[in-house]
């Protein structure tokens, strides 16, 4: 068509005022200020240029250091076994059967579910006197009662069960779109050359959806280096920093103590740890 | 109705020259097709007069009118896609009606248009189902009549019957030349089926690389194709193509084991050609079988094709392979050796891609 | 067993929003509640659960609309006219959607701040229609892309303009796939914490995430309030979840882009 690129400009022009505004100049921003002393709440006090100095701070504070640990911690157990769980349930709900439908909508619901509200009902699961999980572990004898929540060797792992409920169903999805794209002639074709159920699944099955659970890693893994809210209504970081991953670390210092600089350092760090990641899941996909 | 007239049209994508330097004119009332093989740039072409696609080069006029410019809506033109592309989402009715209601037109004249066109379609009965619940031969009558309520200056036609089964395309094809006879309107149709060219262009354009190999009526495209490409692409099966070269001091062409006296053919101008390259096109109707005196070859009978009309006989000569086309009563064996011959009158003479004679 | 898994937890606490107070604490847990209303009838009257619910409607409604009306015009120019640098686009949009969203809440706060946007609601939808329109763009464009184009040329030789064309053609057959990004875009829109806690600092403009977050009560919580108010936010959800499964995965794997 004629003018195609004007008549495209002006159709793009307000997406493309939007994303400039609240998100392109923010993301240059947040580089910009990783590179300045700043206080959010007190402008007027001006910006100073303090060159490396705020990374050069998280490098020796040993919050931060053990705050990136934590994240790596959580991102390397929860990814595998999110993917590992969605591979198995993409596989039971690619599968016919009655009422598949409905079983593929119930479990969608823990993806739905705001994070808030997942937060404080797996709170109220793990709370220390009340709680379900407490009364599966040990009945009636309160005595023994745990306070995983407040408990430094427990709060992340419960932080943790919290995520994988939550998220293995978009795992799930995502492999389950690659399931549903592998013809089934391959199958009937395989059969037909004598493979077994288990032969199927190793030959066909998984080499077809390799792309997909890489993808489903992917997704989850930039995801998981960000997580915060679990922790910001479960734990607040506690106890004792157990749970004090690098966006609760970040959200801290931007907005607690407001240091936007020290704040936006962080930030940089976990884009520059997701973008790590991403490459090196691109290159295993070729 | 309207002239459509295209001069020195050019239409690059990138680097890859589609069409080059098209100039032709359809003339009013005409029943122009343009026929050549896949890829050549019919569909191209055709978009180009659309609007749908910007020239690189040359113009379009329309009755005079140069309509390059103009944005598709504004340059009254109608379009039937190869693929229909109705809308899915209207009934037949509103699909016809869609173009008029665009146009403001009373809602009395639309229902009376529709309904007319309709009836020449005969698809009345359909027209509150919605295309997906159509036939094949169904949707395509209701893509002609969603173009013929608009009385346009012009219809374009995209292969719209290259989605038919044989005897739908077949009856279809004799339906549209009737269409055109009582709209008398002034259309260009695309096709890669030469027949259907053959039965329904007044004038007939082959396209092909994207330049114009030949124009004309169909009988001269087939009676005097202008180079070997068209002698092969009209006309079924393709004519037979004899690479081979003049004699220096007779008009007498060779090739292999073969031998064609061409003073007939080409008279007092072949000591233009004496000891030049050449090629002799014979369609295989006109190879005959000779006595023993003026024949051009000897062959071997491979393989004999029964059509039941007639046969297509295979054969052999040499490293040549030749078709000739015989009628069904003539007796003939496979493995048997005969002798060729033709009328100098049906030989089609080439010389560097061009028609001599 | 799957089934189980991913509904109890969240069914026990919509239990635990009609029991009596006395039986949330109770040990042995008790499974049948005694349907008490005192929990909605307190979260509303104490809490403002009404007020948070209609924040919520208005954001995540506003945000919807804007972002899939925007966004339409956007994944149409980007799938239909052909130009040089529409997959730059797509690939930039891409980029952006990698780019953790909760980094960029400090400037985005900076900017909001410097327009007095701070704790309204066209602030806080308009940072939403942002992040959301990477997803809904890449969403759409794969349902246009999947819309034979010859169909908008009938339209355009049959007389319509561009807008028109799109107006009378394109969205009435894009219906199924602007409904499907629609959802995903509420959903996200309506889940959305982050944002929502550092714009809307003031209690009366909060969303039901930020609402339920943080909930009064340090030491002695308000389960049952908080069970009730869970359940108001998640109802809407659920109920689109059951009605739209297939949409929504169709959606979230067009592209497979996160929701
Ligand atoms: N939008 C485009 N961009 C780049 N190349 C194109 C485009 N449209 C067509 N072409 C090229 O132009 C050439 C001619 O295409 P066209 O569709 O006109 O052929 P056609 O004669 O209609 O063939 P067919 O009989 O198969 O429909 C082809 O080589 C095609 O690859
Ligand atoms: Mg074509």
């Amino acid at each position: 068509m004629k003018n195609s690129g004007r008549a495209a400009a002006l159709f793009l022009f307000p997406s493309f005022l939007f994303v400039l505004i609240f998100s392109l100049v923010p993301i240059f921003e947040s580089f910009r200020l990783s590179f300045y002393r700043m206080i959010l709440t007190l402008p007027w006090l001006g910006q100073k240029f303090v060159g490396w100095q705020n990374y050069l701070d998280l490098l020796t504070d040993p919050v931060a250091s053990h705050s990136l640990l934590t994240t790596l911690i959580f991102v390397t157990v929860t990814v595998p076994l999110e993917v590992l769980l969605g591979l198995a349930v993409a596989l039971v709900i690619n599968e016919p059967f009655r009422g598949r439908g409905l079983l593929r909508a119930v479990v969608l619901v823990p993806w739905a579910i705001p994070s808030t509200v997942a937060s404080q009902m797996w709170r109220f699961i793990f709370n220390d006197r009340y709680g379900l999980f407490n009364y599966f572990l040990f009945g009636d004898q309160t005595e023994l009662y745990l306070a995983p929540l407040a408990d430094p060797q427990l709060a992340l792992g419960a932080i943790m069960v919290a995520d994988v409920w939550k998220t293995t169903p978009f795992a799930a999805l995502m492999i389950l779109a690659g399931l549903q794209a592998v013809p089934d002639e391959l199958y009937e074709a395989a059969s037909v050359d004598g493979a077994g159920g288990w032969q199927k699944f190793r030959r066909i099955t998984l080499p077809m959806i390799k792309p997909a659970i890489l993808l489903a890693f992917l997704f989850r893994t930039i995801d998981a280096l960000r997580v915060f809210d679990l922790v910001f209504v479960m734990t607040q970081g506690g106890p004792a920093d157990s749970t004090n991953v690098l966006q609760f670390y970040g959200y801290k210092k931007s907005f607690a103590e407001g240091m936007i600089g020290a704040g936006s350092a962080v930030s940089v760090l976990v884009f520059f740890l997701a973008l790590l990641f991403a490459l090196l899941y691109i290159r295993i996909l070729g | 109705m309207a002239k459509l007239a295209v001069r020195n049209l050019t239409k690059t994508f990138g680097a890859n020259a589609v069409l080059r330097e098209i100039s032709f004119e359809v003339a009013d009332g005409e029943f122009c097709v343009l026929l050549g093989p896949s890829g050549c740039g019919k569909t191209t072409l055709l978009r180009l007069v659309a609007g749908l696609e910007e020239a690189s080069g040359g113009m379009i006029s329309l009755d005079g009118q140069r309509i390059d410019d103009l944005p598709p809506q504004k340059r009254d033109v109608a379009f039937v896609f190869q693929s229909y592309a109705l809308y899915p989402h209207m009934s037949v009715y509103e699909n016809m009606a869609f173009s008029l209601r665009l146009r403001r037109l009373p809602e009395d004249g639309i229902r009376q248009r529709v309904r007319e066109a309709a009836r020449l379609l005969e698809i009345e009965g359909q027209l509150e189902q919605k295309p997906q619940e159509l036939s094949g031969g169904q949707r395509q009558r209701v893509a002609v009549g969603r173009a013929i309520v608009r009385q346009p200056k012009i219809f374009l036609f995209d292969e719209p019957l290259s989605n038919l089964d044989a005897s739908l395309r077949a009856s279809m094809r004799v339906e549209l030349a009737r269409l055109h006879r009582r709209l008398r309107a002034t259309i260009l149709y695309i096709t890669h089926d030469q027949a259907e060219a053959m039965t329904l262009g007044e004038k007939i354009i082959v396209l092909h690389e994207g330049k114009i190999q030949q124009l004309g009526s169909s009988s001269a495209i087939y009676r005097r194709p202008a180079n070997p490409f068209v002698g092969r692409f009209v006309g079924s099966p393709q004519m037979n193509l004899i690479e081979g070269r003049l004699d220096e001091k007779r008009a007498v062409f060779r090739s292999g084991g073969l031998e064609i006296d061409l003073s007939e053919a080409l008279s007092e101008g072949w000591e233009g050609y004496a000891g030049k390259a050449l090629t002799v096109g014979i369609r295989p109707e006109d190879l005959l079988f000779a006595g023993r005196d003026d024949a051009w070859a000897q062959a071997e009978v491979e393989i004999i094709e029964d059509l039941g009309s007639d046969r297509f006989v295979h054969l052999r000569c040499g490293e040549m392979e030749l078709l000739a086309r015989i009628p069904a009563h003539m007796a003939v064996n496979r493995g048997e050796v005969i002798r060729l011959t033709g009328k100098p009158s049906r030989l089609h003479l080439f010389h560097q891609g061009k028609r001599v004679q | 067993m799957i089934g189980a898994l991913s509904l109890l937890p969240f069914l026990w606490f919509v239990l635990t929003s009609v029991k009596s107070a006395g039986q949330i604490t109770a040990i042995p847990p008790q499974i049948m509640p005694a349907f008490h209303a005192d929990f909605y009838r307190s979260a509303v009257s104490e809490h403002g659960l009404f007020r948070y619910l209609a924040n919520s409607v208005i954001v995540a409604g506003s945000t919807t609309l804007i972002s899939i009306a925007i966004g339409a015009l956007a994944a149409y120019a980007l799938t239909r006219f052909r130009f040089s640098w529409a997959r730059s686009c797509l690939m930039l949009l891409l980029a952006i959607s990698m780019f953790p969203q909760i980094s960029i809440a400090g400037p985005v706060w900076k900017i909001l701040s410097h327009l007095g946007w701070l704790n309204t609601y066209q602030g806080i939808s308009a940072a939403y229609v942002s992040l959301s329109l990477p997803l809904a763009i890449w969403i759409l464009s794969t349902f246009f892309r999947e819309l034979p184009y010859e169909i908008e040329e009938a339209a355009l030789i049959d007389g319509c303009s561009r807008l028109q064309a799109l107006r009378k053609v394109v969205l009435p057959l894009a219906a199924p796939g602007l409904f499907t990004a629609a959802i995903l875009v509420f959903i996200h829109a309506w889940n959305e914490f982050f944002f929502a806690l550092i714009i809307l600092t003031n209690s009366n403009l909060q969303t039901l995430p930020v609402g339920i977050a943080l909930f009064p009560g340090e030491y002695t919580m308000p389960w049952g309030e908080i069970a009730a108010a869970s359940t108001m936010a998640t109802l809407p959800l659920v109920v689109l979840t059951l009605l739209f499964q297939r949409r929504i995965i169709r959606g979230l794997s067009a592209g497979a882009v996160k929701g």
